[in-house]
């Protein structure tokens, strides 16, 4: 086996050696990571996914901020008892436009993906402020500080210009109208009808039961948007994925 | 650096370095270690055809084995219901108020009920079922909009001022927009003496806003979930300041349409079991 005696020779040059590994890297990388961005079934299309409404996404930035994603995920996987304790099975369509992803590794506490509606506006405001009172037996911290956290969603439309540009179809609308959506979603008594409009199926409401805009406010939505956009009645998984 | 050369005690080959006159001898791998190294090279390959891998133009490769994660569960789903087939039918198809306690039926109904319990109702009505602040105890005999085996089944499946049109729905005002806070402090005392009342201002106050819902003995009023006011057990609390919040700002408790997520059986079940704690009418 005369080729297996010449490994010497890359364990004698460093330089060789480290070029050599680069190469097997790139070819592994390019075989198992490349084709992910062009193979169609990568990301099966679903009804109902849009991008996040500015609220949301301003409370998607408190979740990524406060670590959440260290004790809850955001993925149920395929199976049966995952499926009976949160719904269906996860999609890669529902996180394509997270950026990062929240799936998360790690359940310290329940995953989240289908949180959407599970509880009321106001169970979560109770939460989050001491979830120990609804939850004896919860490890959760308190985040009671979300209530005094005033915001007015004054960097909202760079936000979404930056999600833009990784790549989430916003509209020129959408960015131009960001901070006045950003307020009139959590503006119960206001005209939110073109929060709707452009945002298809957004949670509208007084989220946090306050009269100012807080970080509660945009957490509480976003946490009311997570799972729902797709409609599994309609939905007919592909059985060869 | 030395020649290669045959080391005669051990019979193997030096690597040809020499430090000092200390020489390296190149041992092979043992050969158990090689082969099984190469067995594994050759199990990674067969098992990339096996199963889904290697991608291709508009997909990758399915697998010989024709495996998939989404058959797979479907499958285990199916395999599950089977099993209690005849009895979810059953459950399905009953009549609620005539299933008896005891039976197979209600064995299992409420044993598949607290696992719903547990898994869905639990984070605001308690693991043991005996609520929080704004949450209502299921333990007790004590209910907002009825505690027949059909009511609880309506509410689970229907749910409390939620956004669904088949909802229980009823919204208390906020009296603090009419009331001064004289008045709210006399009706907080009369609320607290009920059944009897305190009588004078606050019992005016109470018959001319409150009665209408919940009567004039604060009885309350099950098609509009209003509550009794005069028995020991509050929802949100009975003391001055807690009931002076809920008549200035009112209470808007939510609950979701379980109906929307759970299948029939699952609704049943957890009704079954939420009726069989102890309150059920």
């Amino acid at each position: 086996m005369a080729l297996m005696e010449k490994h010497a020779i890359l364990e004698k040059s460093p330089t060789l050696l480290l070029v050599s590994s680069l190469l097997v890297v790139t070819v592994g990388g390019i075989v198992e990571i490349a084709p992910l961005f062009w193979l169609e079934n990568t990301i099966e299309e679903v009804d109902g996914m849009r991008p996040y409404s500015p609220l949301e996404l301003a409370g998607r930035e408190v979740y990524i901020r406060e670590g959440c994603y260290v004790c809850h995920s955001q993925m149920i996987r395929p199976m049966r008892d995952e499926v009976e304790r949160y719904g269906h099975y996860s999609l890669a369509a529902e996180s394509m436009y997270d950026h990062p992803f929240q799936w998360g590794s790690k359940r310290t506490g329940p995953d989240l993906a289908r949180v959407g509606g599970r509880y009321s506006d106001a169970w979560h405001v109770d939460h989050f402020t001491d979830p120990q009172s609804v939850v004896p037996e919860s490890v959760m911290p308190k985040y009671a500080f979300l209530l005094d956290a005033q915001i007015d969603g004054e960097y909202i439309a760079d936000l979404m210009s930056t999600h833009r540009f990784v790549g989430v179809p916003y509209s020129d609308e959408q960015i131009e109208l960001a901070r006045a959506d950003f307020h009139a979603q959590a503006d119960a008594d206001g005209d939110y009808g073109e929060v709707e409009d452009r945002y298809p199926g957004a949670p509208v409401g007084n989220f946090d039961g306050q009269p100012q805009l807080t970080e509660m406010d945009a957490l509480i939505a976003y946490m009311q948007v997570l799972g729902t956009m797709v409609d599994f009645s309609t939905f007919t998984p592909d059985a060869s994925r | 650096m030395s020649e290669k050369r045959l080391d005669e005690e051990t019979g193997q080959y030096t690597t040809g370095h020499s430090y000092d006159g200390i020489e390296e001898l190149n041992t092979p791998l043992p050969r158990w270690w090689l082969w099984t190294f190469y067995a594994t090279i050759i199990w990674g390959l067969a098992y990339t055809i096996a199963y889904p891998a290697w991608p291709m133009v508009s997909g990758a490769t399915a697998g010989v084995l024709g495996w998939s994660t989404r058959a797979n569960v479907a499958e285990d789903i199916v395999e599950h219901e089977a099993q209690n087939a005849a009895l979810v039918q059953e459950l399905v198809g009953a009549e609620l108020a005539s299933v008896e306690p005891g039976s197979d039926l209600h064995r299992y109904a409420t044993a598949r009920g607290g696992a719903v319990f547990r898994a869905q109702c639990s984070q605001c009505h308690g693991s043991g079922a005996a609520g929080a602040m704004g949450y209502p105890n299921l333990l007790d005999n004590d209910w907002l909009w009825g505690g027949t085996i059909d009511d609880i089944a309506y509410t689970v499946a229907h749910g409390i001022r939620n956004e669904t049109s088949d909802a229980r729905y009823s919204e208390m005002p906020a009296f603090g927009e009419v009331l001064s806070s004289g008045e709210i402090a006399a009706l907080v005392a009369h609320v607290q003496a009920l059944p009897q009342g305190a009588g004078g201002e606050g019992e005016t106050l109470f018959l001319d806003n409150c009665a209408a819902c919940h009567g004039e003995q604060g009885e309350g009023m099950r098609d509009l979930g209003a509550p009794n006011l005069g028995d020991a057990i509050w929802l949100y609390g009975g003391d001055d300041a807690t009931l002076t919040e809920t008549i200035a700002n009112a209470r808007f408790g939510v609950m979701p349409a379980w109906g929307q997520r759970l299948s029939e059986a699952d609704v049943r079940a957890v009704s079954l079991y939420v009726h069989s704690l102890g309150g059920g009418e």
